[in-house]
């Protein structure tokens, strides 16, 4: 059980830093979903499983959606398939 | 693999990322993350999303302006020549390829910045430690967390509250005001956004929904009528409403509770707005819907607990009793509170997802 913690803890650990060092800011908020998810298995081994859902449902749920919608309204998120053919149809 | 040494020699250092970390970056053209851009930036629109496509001339343009902007060239229509026709700076302004004027307060600002920036890092750091070092000592019988009020909570939440589980007890029975200001505090946020985006007189109302058909097209907000993810929804969205309203009724027999089940509400009411749409949605729900519940829902909170206030303060019988431990009905005022909490939750989520993507109901 502590071996399965400390493996956690590793990768949270891990989790945490490449957020930081990531460019790709979609890849960044789906390394922080990880990480959400990782934490809630933490809580579940500390014996609070209430914090556990809702870590889960706050942090790797409606957090990360609100951050993909914040992307996708400042056009971070990368380029839409369907915005590209308009581009190769109206002017090249 | 060429291609992959390229990139490693095309990207900086660890120092130097740390370096522009530390200094900021003078980007040479603003306005590529530019929500929308000007009114008056005839084509910025096109070209803007052009830009974005070539890196390779991005680039070689981004080192000639660098080059003359070291050798001292301060004119910025030069600067202008030098990016070609196709980059458009959608800002539409050769204002931003100014150099920073170096003023002497600025400099001397630039220069106090960093040395003040570490000082102030280490004084606090040097008073959280010695704020921990004030602590009582770790495992002490005579710490403030090993008073009888955790001793009580455990030994007689069962008989007091009636809720097995403790922390539906406490957070609902001996703490309801902290929930209740919590569960405030969501609605407060949600409700100034959306008296912040309100709109009062017609003619502005007229002007922004016809500048709504020009830029929010509706492919941007309206789902693509995607097969998996409309699927996915409807085999979803009824089993994680059912699993959010068990939650949120369980919450004083297991784990759970009214905010982490109607986080959940909130997740799945989500799901279906992407991908059924925000016109089903709004059949549903409204800014109106969203109001009515939460003031409904905050209201009865505030009543129901003044009352067991009230009558536990003046040491009075109380007529909700807390009833047989382990049943449904049970454990008082918790079940209805906890659905309360979960309402308001469940709202919020979902008006916070509307709010920021569609900036309005």
């Amino acid at each position: 059980m502590t071996l399965f913690e400390y493996l956690l803890l590793g990768f949270l650990i891990i989790c945490a830093i490449s957020v930081t060092f990531s460019r790709n800011l979609l890849n960044s908020i789906i390394i922080y979903m990880s990480y959400s998810l990782i934490m809630s298995i933490l809580w579940v081994c500390l014996e609070s499983p209430d914090l556990a859902i809702t870590e889960a449902a706050v942090g790797a749920g409606v957090t990360s959606i609100l951050f993909f919608v914040t992307l996708k309204r400042i056009n971070a998120l990368g380029k839409d398939p369907d915005q590209k053919e308009e581009k190769g149809d109206g002017h090249d | 693999m060429i291609d992959l040494d390229k990139e490693k020699a095309s990207r900086p250092s660890f120092r130097e990322r740390f370096h522009t970390w530390m200094e900021g970056e003078q980007d040479l053209y603003i306005g590529e993350l530019e929500m929308r851009p000007p009114k008056n930036a005839p084509g910025a629109d096109v070209k803007g999303k052009k830009v974005q496509q070539d890196d390779g001339r991005q680039e070689v343009t981004r080192e000639k302006l660098k080059k003359a902007l070291a050798s001292g060239t301060e004119n910025p229509e030069e600067l202008r020549k030098l990016v070609p026709d196709t980059i458009v700076n959608m800002a539409e302004s050769t204002d931003r390829l100014k150099p920073v004027s170096r003023r002497p307060l600025k400099i001397l600002f630039d220069k106090a910045y960093p040395v003040l920036a570490t000082v102030m890092c280490i004084a606090i750091v040097i008073l959280l430690l010695v704020t921990v070092s004030w602590m009582p000592p770790f495992g002490s019988a005579d710490n403030p967390a090993s008073n009888e009020v955790a001793q009580r909570y455990i030994e007689q939440g069962l008989t007091e509250t009636g809720a097995v589980n403790i922390v539906s007890g406490m957070i609902l029975d001996y703490r309801a005001f902290d929930t209740l200001g919590e569960s405030n505090v969501l609605f407060i946020a949600t409700i100034v956004v959306i008296i912040l985006m309100r709109v009062d007189s017609k003619e502005e109302k007229e002007k922004l929904s016809q500048e709504e058909e020009i830029y929010t097209d509706e492919k941007t907000l309206e789902p693509k009528n995607d097969v998996i993810i409309k699927t996915v929804a409807f085999i979803l969205v009824p089993m994680l409403l059912i699993f959010g309203i068990y939650i949120i009724l369980c919450g004083h027999l297991g784990p759970g509770g009214g905010f982490s089940g109607g986080a959940v509400i909130g997740a799945s009411l989500i799901l279906y707005a992407n991908a059924f749409g925000f016109q089903r949605m709004g059949k549903l729900f409204t800014a109106k819907t969203y109001k009515v519940i939460s003031f409904c829902a905050l209201g009865f909170y505030a009543l129901a607990k003044s009352y067991s206030f009230f009558t536990g303060a003046n040491g009075l019988e109380s007529i909700i009793s807390t009833g047989v431990p382990g049943r449904i009905l049970s454990a008082g005022l918790i079940l209805p509170l906890n659905i309360c909490v979960g309402l308001v939750v469940a709202c919020t989520m979902y008006s916070f997802y509307v709010l920021f993507r569609k900036g309005g109901y």
